[in-house]
């Protein structure tokens, strides 16, 4: 080993991903009612590989000398397997052979993308609640630690375990299969991943509890599980690119939204040179990928969004007009509040004040939204100081700050109240 | 020259649940400390022990299982290190990356004597 090399680079979250990997192909040789002892053999597998290589030198293909090591023990397992089931001699040796050769298929990379796939779609049954495919994905596909799931979702490990049970215990007894679906309920499932694969996103992406390096990890983890749909045959679909545009464009924006003493920075503050240009244009990219086929899904729309503001050089000069259309176009798929509340703030930037805040009081349920959820309030009291009522506007505002918990969102809505003339 | 042994001793990894990340970030220490080593021509090979094992002892002598030395206590693995002195030695080692996972090392120089011919 000549000297001055710098030592070797293990891939950023090589383990997680092979990790992942391993548990699905072995999912499917042992079937998913094995999940427990596919991810003990997947555990002890990397352990062995580690205690090895720490001594002598990795490997310089470490991924597919575990792959490697699982494969030689899943081989073990079987014939122990077929050891215990009462067989001839002759047939032990028939097996013998083809049991290599059977076990060896299923780790060749088609099969292993199919595997991970699989397991994607079992993880993300419409039949499991949000917060358990959530958990389960983390923990099976991506290849997280139970406590590094906790600090991403910022919760704890006895919560995290019960999700992560209550998850294999309706699989078990439902015996729901290790399957790509096909036909309708393909289009459904694929729906519920996208679901899920998107609160991964804004898991990462919204919350402001949880440390930086971990909401990165997670926004990062939604967009390459985007990416790994979009690269098998029953993924690449028009919504996958879209959803994965979307990401995109949001990531680009991911460090210019706080200020280091944890501040929230709107957008109409961000500094757009701290907008990361590469994940802007991987977000055009992906977006003209997605520009097919005959069904127009949220995340076209929401995608596009995104893009209208990544292309303005500043806030003032967004194309508001262009944006409101959009939302006129989401409203239609997504006729939910929060919708209609993001679609006044476009009729307020239009200089329509006052239909912007007869559209929020017009809101079905508004009265409940205001008791409960400080959003609806800061936007409100916002409307109102811009449109002079500022004894309404305060009393938003104060309303808000209560009804918020986060230090940051706070902060901002403290600075706003000061402003008021 | 003299050549020191390194005792490792600490939880197994089993026992520290490590998480695939957590794995990866241990790798990536003893990768490091091993290439320095390496490079200063200092490093004579390790191994890892398995955990499960047996002691004999007594005058008979009885063979039990074990050890069931507690987490801190049960030897992991060892590397053999080249230094001139104990001190330089003890220093080399503060280079292992376990100190976090409750590991510790045992620093002991070999004997050698040169045989008469």
């Amino acid at each position: 080993m000549s000297s001055g090399e710098s030592p070797q680079q293990l891939v950023d979250h090589l383990f997680r991903h092979e990790a992942g990997k391993m548990i699905a192909v072995l999912t499917r040789i042992f079937g998913i009612h094995n999940l427990e002892l596919v991810e003990d053999t997947v555990q002890e597998t990397f352990l062995k590989a580690l205690q090895v290589w720490k001594y002598q030198a990795v490997p310089d293909n470490p991924a597919g000398w575990l792959m490697q090591v699982a494969r030689n023990r899943t081989i073990d397992l079987i014939r122990r397997q077929q050891k215990l089931a009462d067989i001839s001699e002759e047939l032990s040796l028939r097996l013998g052979a083809d049991t290599e050769q059977v076990i060896g298929q299923f780790f060749l990379d088609t099969e292993i993308a199919d595997s991970q796939l699989r397991m994607i779609f079992t993880c993300c049954h419409p039949a499991l609640n949000p917060e358990d495919q959530v958990a389960l994905t983390l923990k099976t596909v991506s290849g997280f630690g139970v406590s590094e799931i906790s600090k991403a979702l910022v919760s704890n490990d006895a919560t995290i375990q019960k999700r992560l049970y209550r998850a294999k215990e309706y699989i078990r007894q439902h015996e729901i299969r290790f399957e790509i679906p096909a036909g309708e309920p393909l289009k459904e499932r694929l729906d519920t991943v996208y679901t899920i694969l998107y609160l991964l996103f804004n898991e990462g992406y919204n919350s402001s509890k949880a440390d930086e390096l971990i909401r990165h990890d997670l926004c990062a983890e939604a967009m390459r599980l985007c990416k790994l749909l979009t690269e098998h045959r029953v993924g690449n679909t028009p919504s996958s690119f879209a959803l994965l545009s979307l990401m995109c464009f949001q990531a680009s924006r991911f460090d210019s939204r706080m200020g280091d003493d944890n501040t929230i920075i709107l957008l109409e503050h961000q500094d757009r040179h701290g907008w990361n240009q590469e994940l802007i244009r991987r977000g055009y990219y992906y977006l003209n990928l997605s520009a097919t086929g005959d069904r127009l899904s949220v995340y076209h729309i929401e995608s596009a969004i995104a893009a209208e503001h990544c292309l303005s050089p500043d806030f003032a000069s967004t194309n508001w007009e262009t944006l409101l259309k959009l939302y006129d176009c989401l409203l239609e798929l997504k006729p939910i509040p929060i919708v209609q509340l993001n679609r006044s703030i476009l009729l307020a930037q239009l200089g329509r004040l006052e239909t912007a805040i007869d559209t929020i009081l017009d809101i079905p349920g508004i009265a409940q939204l205001l008791k409960h959820h400080y959003i609806y309030n800061a936007v409100l009291g916002e409307l109102y100081g811009r449109a002079g009522n500022i004894a309404e506007a305060r009393r938003l505002l104060e309303k808000a700050y209560e009804l918020t918990p986060s230090l940051a969102e706070k902060k901002l809505l403290r600075d706003k109240m000061d402003q008021l003339a | 020259m003299k050549d020191f042994l390194f005792v490792f001793r600490g939880p197994t990894p089993e026992d520290l649940k490590l998480s695939p990340e957590d794995m990866q970030a241990s790798m990536q220490k003893w990768m490091a400390w091993i290439q320095q080593l390496n490079e200063k021509g200092l490093y004579g090979g390790g191994d890892p022990l398995l955990p499960a094992g047996k002691t004999v002892q007594g005058k008979k002598p009885v063979v039990t299982d074990g050890p069931f030395a507690e987490g801190k206590e049960l030897v992991g693995g060892y590397i053999i290190v080249k230094a001139e002195t104990l001190e330089e030695a003890t220093e080399l080692a503060s280079g292992f990356p376990d100190f976090q996972l409750q590991g510790s090392v045992e620093v002991r120089e070999i004997m050698k004597m040169p045989m008469p011919s």
